[in-house]
């Protein structure tokens, strides 16, 4: 079964838990600049924010890409950058309307979000399930859920 | 291991910045944070020097584990002499800026002397340079914040700066950083101002790669996040009201000290309630309490967001504070409401949102309010001098007193000056609720006995936060004692102080011990720290900080007769409660605390004490 990551804002609190997590994943340094997933605080509204790559199907960071350097995981349905084929052209970074490929000047490539293998080192991590990795057909089960509790309750 | 190595000394006087090795030494016998920031403090000035002079030095300081996934790693400590007391200053806040200076390359700042203009220190990884803040003078810590990221074009920055109180000479101004966690007791803002020096703005993108066992540390921090998941305190009560789950507690113990401590109890103690927060406003419709919100690296999210009633008469032309911002935590809900009587919410969030925004400790300034209003009931103080009517209860007062010191206008420049000098040039010092120049927390040490031991002994002044006996005295962790008694408490105290010390120097919060001993940390800093950390090194460690910490402050000139309570609290019974009838014991304690101390009966530590601690 494919998984997808769910994010449920309400129950973030901005801890960074999840951007220690996947930087230490992928460079294995705790250094929240390098995660591929961002915690956004809006703070006149109190509200926080974790935001990543969805992986879209028909990517239009794949689909940008002129060396094509970014492939399909046919197992997690992720797009991967392959560190070695990137030019670091950055045409990606325009093309993907979420900004969530991103380019690192450090060592000249894109990076984005891989879903750790099929282990996400972000959900894991995330000590109130703002973050979850679950059944990718099924991402609206617990809004589901939700509601038909309310539908019933309502029709008792 | 967890440290950078590196240190910052920022020189104000020549405007320069130069990078020098940490003392690894001294990381080893200090762990960080307050311990080793102090250490430094200690060996580079003179106990005597007058705390807002360009001869004191202001420390900024990470732990080890700031910066990395232990749950709370992300504090930082400001060090300086404080000029509220005069002792030892150290202050410790969340908030995401300590784990950032990590993240930038540094384990500590040093400033040293004074600029000739105000300045701010902008860090990005190893670049650091002195910039003009002139622009910035006058303005407050939330425009301060906003406008630099504005000017550096990087929302990712984070800041820790000084507003207008810290400017004006307010003497327990606050260093705040992210808008609303601040470094906030015994005015440590005010050294920072007094050296023209604005704020520190950090931008780190190398991040901390040295821990010593990395797969061992995932294991041991993950182990000890679910314990802290699992606990009532930690777990439950702390993200879902705040620290204000106490309000009501505290006033059934008849320890809510109102009205300037002249009651223990607090009639509208429910309505300034964690659960008030949660009550739905006739006005609006809308809860005060928005979520929770956690610091870096926080499991616990006992921070509160907050939104007030837009028709409220402190806010209703002021749309500025209409948005959500940091809320009520125990401690200023009961400064700013319990101790002046005030029982408006709405207003007390007011104040609370101006002391963020100016930068000003609500506990000192509530309780300084508390002792304003005592001398107005009193007819000490009138109308004329105030220049208004200042009853107790009055949330009216309140909120023009809370804009008065923050602008330092007319009669706000002496609540500024904190209540001991007040009460001191109207003849009654009696009435100044304070332990070496620092105002009370919320706990009055009538009803909590070892509170009272805690507040006379703690080396900044008046604080709950360096031996939390609360925890055991009410909520019985680890093991519950009896509040109204004084057997056992300074074994109690000394236990709590030197636990304390560890857990500031270790770079996380104090919060976690609801939850964890030592003995849940001693794993997480032995995973992360080269070196051996044993459970007997970390205790000898937390006592020798409280000893290097004390002896600062003898040398700086304090005595055995400031290790003492007001006589309010030794001489005038509690009037209700269960503590109806009590005094705070504390005569019957501290002989025992020094001999346990291993100090002599003036309170000094024995040369075999400071030979032990290898001071």
């Amino acid at each position: 079964m494919q998984k997808s990551l769910y994010i449920d804002p309400v129950k973030c609190t901005g801890c960074l838990q999840c951007e220690m997590a996947c930087s230490y994943e992928h460079t294995g340094t705790i250094n929240p600049s390098k995660s591929r997933i961002k915690v956004f605080s809006f703070e006149h509204e109190g509200r926080k924010v974790p935001y990543t790559c969805t992986q879209c199907s028909d990517a239009w960071c794949m689909q940008a890409c002129p060396v094509d350097a970014i492939k399909l995981d046919i197992v997690t349905g992720a797009k991967v950058v392959s560190e070695s084929t990137c030019v670091g052209c950055k045409v990606c970074t325009i093309a993907c309307p979420f900004g969530t490929i991103n380019y690192m000047a450090d060592v000249g490539k894109v990076q984005k979000c891989d879903l750790c293998d099929g282990d996400p080192a972000c959900a894991k991590a995330c000590p109130t399930a703002a973050i979850t990795y679950v059944d990718a057909d099924w991402t609206g089960l617990d809004r589901m859920r939700a509601w038909a509790g309310r539908a019933n309750a309502a029709a008792l | 291991m967890a440290w950078n190595r590196k240190i910052l000394r920022v020189n104000l006087t020549a405007g320069t910045c130069k990078p020098e090795p940490l003392n690894m030494q001294w990381a080893m016998d200090y762990l960080g944070s307050r311990g080793l920031a102090s250490k430094y403090l200690v060996e580079e000035i003179d106990p005597k020097v007058d705390p807002l002079s360009p001869e004191n030095k202001l420390i900024m300081s990470t732990g080890p584990l700031t910066g990395t996934m232990a749950s709370t790693g992300g504090r930082y400590t400001v060090v300086t002499k404080g000029p509220l007391t005069g002792a030892i200053a150290c202050s410790n806040s969340g908030g995401f800026f300590g784990a950032e200076m990590k993240f930038a390359g540094w384990d500590m700042i040093i400033f040293e002397g004074k600029s000739s203009k105000p300045v701010y220190l902008y860090l990005e990884n190893d670049k650091a340079e002195l910039l003009d803040a002139s622009h910035l003078w006058g303005k407050s810590t939330w425009h301060t914040e906003e406008t630099i990221k504005t000017s550096h074009q990087d929302p990712q920055i984070r800041v820790s700066s000084i507003g207008q109180a810290g400017e004006n000479g307010v003497l327990y101004a606050c260093v705040v950083n992210d808008l609303h966690r601040a470094a906030g007791r015994s005015g440590v803002g005010t050294v920072m101002g007094s050296k023209n020096l604005k704020a520190v703005a950090i931008r780190g993108t190398k991040g901390l790669s040295g821990i010593k066992d990395f797969p061992e540390f995932l294991k041991v921090t993950t182990e000890k996040k679910k314990i802290l998941a699992e606990n009532g305190v930690t777990g439950t009560g702390l993200p879902k009201f705040g620290t204000q789950v106490l309000m009501n507690v505290i006033n059934e113990m008849g320890a809510l000290p109102t009205r300037n401590h002249r009651d223990v109890q607090f009639e509208q103690a429910g309505k300034i309630s964690a659960e008030a927060m949660y009550e739905k406003r006739p006005t609006d419709g809308k809860a005060q309490l928005i979520t929770n919100a956690a610091c870096f690296g926080c499991t616990i999210a006992c921070g509160r967001i907050s939104q007030m009633d837009e028709k409220h008469f402190t806010v209703v032309n002021k749309p500025e504070y209409w948005g959500a911002s940091g809320g009520l935590e125990y401690e200023a809900a009961w400064a700013l409401g319990a101790a002046n009587g005030v029982g408006d919410l709405e207003a007390l969030q007011y104040a609370n949102l101006l002391c963020n925004e100016v930068g000003m400790d609500p506990i000192s300034f509530g309780a300084t309010v508390g002792a304003v209003m005592e001398l107005y009931d009193m007819g000490v103080l009138s109308k004329e001098q105030i220049g208004l009517d200042t009853p107790f209860g009055s949330a009216q007062a309140l909120a023009a007193l809370a804009e008065m010191t923050a602008k330092g206008e007319g009669f706000g420049k002496e609540i500024g000056w904190g209540s001991k000098r007040l009460c001191a040039k109207y003849g009654h010092p009696e009435l100044s609720m304070t332990v070496k120049g620092q105002e009370f927390p919320a706990y009055d040490s009538r009803a909590i006995q070892g509170m009272g031991l805690t507040y006379a002994t703690s080396n900044r002044g008046a604080c709950h936060l360096r031996s939390y006996t609360v925890a055991s005295e009410v909520l019985g962790i680890p093991i519950k004692t009896d509040p109204l008694v004084t057997e056992g408490k300074p074994g109690l105290v000394k236990a709590f102080q030197d636990a304390t010390s560890v857990f500031d120097a270790a770079g996380i919060c104090i919060f976690t011990s609801f939850a964890w001993g030592l003995a849940d940390i001693q794993p997480q800093i032995q995973a992360a720290c080269e070196g051996d950390w044993s459970l007997d090194k970390l205790n000898l460690l937390g006592e020798r900080i409280w000893n290097m910490e004390k002896q600062f402050n003898l040398a700086a000139g304090f005595t055995k007769a400031d290790d003492n309570l007001p006589p309010r609290l030794t001489t005038e019974p509690a009037k209700t409660g269960p503590a109806k009838g009590l005094v705070n014991g504390l005569a019957k304690m501290l002989p025992e605390y020094y001999e346990l101390r291993g100090w002599d009966t003036e309170g000094v530590p024995t040369p075999d004490t400071l030979s032990r601690l290898g001071l």
